[in-house]
């Protein structure tokens, strides 16, 4: 699915990724676990493609295919999604409005015909009571005034509705209380459907007791530093990041 | 956005000629002689058998207007017009049509293709009936079609040419004519006294409630002509009107004058909300040709808990100088402005509105929208002032303005004043770029450049849409999609 | 002028005249350009409502005679003006006193100025043709202002302060301002600060004059922060309630440099203070405050120009205006965002209060920008006290009075409180509570 080969980013002569080799299989679910400033959050964007970073080295291959040269809009309609650690409010911008134009505008990239209008709200209102996601919040803004629990539901309610093959969770756990933290990881066990992979990004172990993964990476200075099964997450847990953790990275 | 240097090319790039109302229309007309004199004033006045009052008014008003000077404090810079060159008066030959049969055919083709159908039938038939709309259709110097005329008079509600009502109704012309903008006003409305030609005129008897929207569509046409239309709308007592007003005109190298005036009056209880979507062609890309748009606009609430709501959509014209205006004499009157203002290529628009509250508890609330791309310069320029016996005047004023590149400039000059303590005023602007976070999210689920920037900017301009009458509000976002293009990168 | 003939006011043509006559007693200095100044001035003559920049102080009107530069008073005299004084008294400071616009040297600590600091009177520097005179008028838009022509023009007397770089005195210098008299007289002082880089300066500047009065003081001060230094500025107009008090401070900001600048206004009958911000260095931060309280028949008219020609500059503007009696409060703010200054972060507010029906507040907050990725703004608001904070105040037990003095002092002493001199800004904070007080 997803492979990344000696990756260098710098982002301000800062160099923050430092020949990153890491691969997730079809349908794996892999975690990132690693302490603060260790480059974690700087590797969902540039897999995503936000424009600062500057990639001096390496390669990002979706299916065999190098999305480095792919502009961000390019990477998402190939199935790249990110959930953001803090999604950003875009007022007067209808919830509605923006979720009918996305997934337009990747079915059209796809070639695919548009969504009808009946047969989108059904699909919005499928998902977003699975998410226990309320009417009123669809018709409000995006994000406008939502809390953080009700921002994270509508990134996974954007997941589903976007059906992305690679799905990036930038600290979805972040600012969650035990009830929004279960709604979400549900969320994300659903679309744990044959094919879809995910990078799972986080630096507690808790989340990963709802979303269980298949593999654990540990990420130091810009580095995979450690790989094994959902059991490492419990080392870390107990033993904390203090090995990992550098005076440069802290 | 940051200066990068593709976003400036591809500003640079930006192609005006997307215009696409820029054709024109051959058809035989009749002109003035060109230049302004007492004998061109004389000879309007006699194309529209006036009668001799409304000729001495005009008199006056080229009296008066030769000792006036040009405003000079707008933040616009533009090649002065010389007023001896130009048409103050060209109407098609072939006049006085009875039916829309007698109009001459290559009119009737130019509002088809601009989109304003003239036939009852035709509006009947595209349009669901609860939301028709009356048109009154100004081509150069003169109305070529009212709508709708029979089924508005049978409500009572007058909607023709104004040179008709100058003739029909006199008494209600001699009273309103120029009692909300005064002959001597400012330069531009002084020559718009001396020259108007047609525009249209509206009466709302008391109580009535105008069974559809009026419109009026103006279209400049020929070259070197100047259009100077006059517009006077009178709500009576608790009455209500919906007016929308659209503009646009052929693509010329030269630039072309528009001196319109438009005058409101609302009495007691009644309620005027005039929309305006203004798309004069804005020049090209070097700013070469487009409208010089002047105009004033004023609304006066006359009468006690009377309302005045002002919209308007402003895309075109090479230079915009309007200022739509409440002046908010009855106790408990309301006004509202609602704007939004987007330039680009080398236009530059100059504009805003002014509140004065004159009566008890009354209120306004301005929303100002300006989005400046290409090399535009986009000034919001204001005034909200409260008299001594304006007792618990309330004001809200909001306006944002929105830079796409760095070529461009958004400008903001509110005056505020207040002259009693139980008004209270608040007022806030700001100037910002789109977030370039908010871009990426946008980029990330997939929207392209373009597509992400006309979704952030539509949800920056939602507020004013929002006022517009609904088919008006789907062209006008549009038509800022449009204005846009190009501008991001 | 153009076309326009202006018909010389009593007051213009007196300046002139006045000029004429000054002009034998001026020593040829070619650092300042009284004569070119002077041109300038007469080609405008005083400012009418017609000016733009001077729609709501009409400096034509309010000036009808033009009142005689001062003479530098007795050692009597001005020992009695300073025992008046209050001030910044209190604080420990080097102080510079000025007596009808003259630098008195026995009432001046010119002795005891700290370590890394250099005060030269200005008559001084001009005799000597000093290079730091070349420093004058740091801000380009200053120089075509009538009020700083005027005050060029007339230039009496003043002082050139220079800190050494990296300097960081704790003692302040306190520019203390009197008026004395029995006629009416005209004032031109300048002072120009000039703090090296990375020092770090305190400046006090008081005003206080006599009661019943028409003095005309006109003060200007320029000032040049150098890179990553830190200018500290408060001032107290106390003048006496017939006086016209201009004032102008023009400010140039070079990189990461700081300002701070605070005006309490409660004196004169007309007062305009000017402010001129160019920020030149990248990364700027200016902090510009003022309170003013005004009661029956003052006008006090607050001009800011902050220009930002670099990038990443930082300005916080604050004005805070307490209209009482049939008062007139003016704030005219202008942001100007150069096309270079990106990452510019302006943010301008003006509030006021209104206390009675008489007054009148006109707010004018401008922006002017050419710059994309900026984030600017400014709101205005006017109006009564909230009825219901007076409420809620008086159910506790509060008279109205008290309530509303209360609201007042929260509301003004916004403005004040970021003051970072702790001496100063009580001294503020004593103010405001001094107007109420005398208030009732």
């Amino acid at each position: 699915m997803l492979e990344i080969k000696n990756l260098v980013v710098q982002i301000e002569d800062n160099r923050i990724l430092n020949g990153l080799n890491l691969t997730v299989n079809d349908g794996e679910v892999a975690a990132i676990m690693g302490p603060n400033g260790s480059g974690k959050s700087t590797l969902s964007y540039v897999i995503a493609g936000k424009e600062d970073y500057e990639v001096l080295d390496g390669e990002i291959l979706l299916d065999g295919q190098n999305v480095l040269e792919m502009a961000a809009d390019e990477r998402a309609a190939a199935g790249i999604f990110l959930a953001f650690q803090y999604p950003l409010e875009i007022p007067g911008v209808g919830t509605m409005t923006f979720l009918k134009a996305c997934l337009n505008a990747q079915r059209k990239a796809r070639g695919e015909a548009e969504l009808s209008t009946p047969d989108f709200i059904r699909a919005v209102n499928t998902a977003a009571d699975k998410l226990e996601i309320n009417k009123e919040m669809l018709k409000r803004a995006l994000n406008v005034g939502f809390s953080g629990g009700e921002k994270k539901r509508m990134e996974i309610l954007q997941m589903a509705l976007l059906q992305p093959k690679f799905c990036v969770l930038d600290e979805t756990d972040s600012g969650l209380d035990i009830d929004a933290l279960r709604i979400v990881s549900e969320g994300v066990n659903a679309l744990r459907a044959q094919g879809r992979s995910f990078l799972v990004i986080t630096h507690y172990q808790r989340l990963l007791n709802h979303i269980v993964p298949d593999t654990v990476h540990v990420m130091s200075k810009g580095q995979i530093v450690k790989t094994g099964g959902k059991e490492l997450a419990l080392e870390l847990e107990a033993s904390g990041y203090a090995e990992y953790r550098t005076s440069e990275a802290a | 956005m940051p200066a990068v240097q593709e976003t400036i090319d591809r500003v640079r790039s930006i192609d005006l000629d997307q215009y696409k109302y820029g054709f024109e229309t051959v058809i035989e007309m009749e002109k003035s002689e060109k230049g302004l004199s007492e004998d061109v004033v004389r000879f309007i006045s006699a194309k529209k058998n006036e009668p001799e009052w409304m000729l001495e008014w005009r008199l006056d008003a080229y009296k008066r207007w030769l000792t006036m000077k040009e405003p000079e404090w707008a933040r616009v810079e533009y090649d002065r017009v010389d007023y001896n060159n130009i048409y103050y008066y060209a109407a098609p030959k072939r006049k006085g049509p009875e039916s829309l049969d007698e109009i001459d055919p290559e009119i009737l083709k130019t509002y088809e293709k601009l989109g304003i159908p003239l036939r009852e039938v035709e509006v009947l038939e595209g349009i669901a009936p609860e939301r028709r709309v009356a048109v009154d259709a100004v081509f150069d110097s003169v109305s070529v079609a009212t709508t709708f005329r029979k089924e508005l008079e049978k409500a009572g509600v007058i909607f023709m040419p104004i040179s008709e009502a100058i003739r029909e109704y006199p008494d209600l012309v001699k009273k309103y004519l120029g009692s909300v903008v005064p002959v001597t006003d400012n330069f531009f409305a002084t020559l718009n006294s001396a020259v108007f030609s047609d525009g249209s005129f509206v009466y709302i008897p008391p109580g009535v409630r105008c069974p559809m929207e009026l419109s009026t569509y103006f279209r400049i046409n020929e070259r070197d002509t100047g259009q100077f239309e006059r517009t006077l709308i009178i709500a009576d007592k608790g009455s209500y009107v919906s007016y929308l007003e659209g503009c646009t005109a052929p693509k010329r190298d030269d630039n072309q004058l528009h001196a319109a005036v438009v005058e409101l009056v609302a009495l007691e209880d009644a309620e005027i909300k005039y929309s305006t979507v203004q798309n004069w062609y804005p020049g090209d890309n070097e700013g070469k040709g487009g409208i010089y748009n002047f105009v004033t606009k004023r609304g006066d609430c006359r009468g006690a808990r009377s309302k005045i709501s002002w919209t308007q959509v402003e895309t075109g014209s090479a230079i915009t100088w309007k200022y739509p205006s409440c002046i908010l004499r009855g106790d408990d009157s309301r006004g509202e402005f609602y704007s939004i203002a987007v330039s680009n290529g080398m236009q530059q628009v100059d504009s805003g509105t002014k509140m004065i509250h004159l009566g008890k508890n009354t209120t306004s609330r301005i929303i100002s929208k300006g989005i400046s791309a290409g090399r535009s310069q986009n000034t919001y320029r204001g005034l909200v002032s409260a008299h001594k016996k304006a007792k618990g005047a309330r004001n809200f004023t909001n306006c944002d303005s929105l830079l796409i590149g760095d070529q461009c400039g958004a400008h903001t000059v509110p005056y505020i004043e207040s002259k009693n303590a139980s008004a209270v005023f608040e007022h806030e602007a700001t100037t910002s770029k789109i977030s370039e976070d908010q871009k990426f999210y946008c980029l990330q689920r997939g929207l392209s450049e373009e597509e992400a920037t006309a979704l952030i900017v539509n949800g920056f301009v939602r507020d004013v849409l929002q006022q517009l009458p609904m088919e008006f509000a789907v062209e006008a976002q549009k038509l800022i999609s449009i204005s846009l293009e190009g501008s991001v990168g | 002028m153009a076309d326009v003939t202006n018909l010389r006011s009593p007051a213009e043509a007196g300046l002139s005249k006045l000029f004429e006559s000054a002009r034998k007693g001026f020593a040829s200095e070619q650092a300042i350009s009284r004569e070119e100044a002077f041109r300038f001035f007469e080609a405008t003559g005083l400012p009418s409502r017609r000016v733009e920049a001077f729609k709501y102080t009409d400096l034509r009107a309010a000036i009808t005679e033009a009142a005689p530069p001062a003479e530098a008073p007795s050692e009597d005299a001005a020992r009695a003006a300073v025992a008046g004084t209050t001030g910044f008294n209190a604080v420990e400071a080097v102080r510079l006193t000025f007596v009808n616009g003259h630098l008195v040297a026995s009432l001046s600590d010119l002795d005891r100025v700290p370590e890394g600091v250099t005060v030269t009177p200005l008559n001084e520097a001009l005799a000597q043709g000093d290079a730091r005179l070349k420093l004058l008028a740091p801000v380009e838009q200053v120089r075509e202002n009538p009020i700083y022509q005027l005050n060029t023009a007339f230039l009496a007397d003043g002082a050139l302060i220079s800190v050494a770089p990296g300097a960081k005195p704790q003692t302040p210098i306190h520019l203390r301002f009197v008026g004395t008299g029995e006629a009416a007289f005209s004032t031109a002082t300048r002072v120009l600060v000039d703090v090296g880089a990375e020092a770090e300066f305190f400046l006090l500047e008081s005003h206080e004059g006599p009661s019943g009065l028409t003095y005309q003081p006109n003060d200007a001060l320029d000032v040049r922060i150098g890179a990553e230094a830190a200018f500290r500025h408060t001032r107290l107009n106390r003048e006496g309630d017939a006086a016209v008090a201009l004032s102008t401070l023009s400010v140039r900001l070079d990189a990461r440099a700081q300002l701070e600048t605070v005006n309490l206004v409660t004196g004169a009958k007309l007062s305009r203070h000017q402010i001129y911000l160019h920020i030149a260095g990248e990364d700027a931060n200016a902090v510009v405050n003022g309170a003013t309280l005004l009661g029956h028949g003052q006008l006090a008219d607050s001009t800011l120009l902050a220009d930002h020609a670099a990038t990443g500059g930082v300005g916080r503007e604050m004005f805070k205006t307490v209209i009482d009696g049939d008062s007139t409060g003016v704030f005219q703010g202008k942001i100007i965002v150069r096309q270079v200054a990106q990452q510019t972060d302006g943010k301008m507010k003006s509030d006021c209060l209104l206390l009675t029906d008489d007054g009148q507040m006109m707010n004018k907050p401008e922006l002017e920008i050419f710059a994309d990725d900026v984030a600017c703004g400014h709101g205005a608001t006017c109006g009564a006290p909230d009825e219901d904070l007076l409420f809620y105040l008086m159910a506790r037990g509060l008279p109205r009075a008290t309530a509303e003095s209360l609201l007042v002092q929260a509301f003004v002493g916004e403005a004040v409180e970021t003051v970072t001199h702790e001496g100063a800004r009580e001294v503020l904070i004593g103010g405001i509570e001094a107007w109420l007080k005398a208030r009732g």
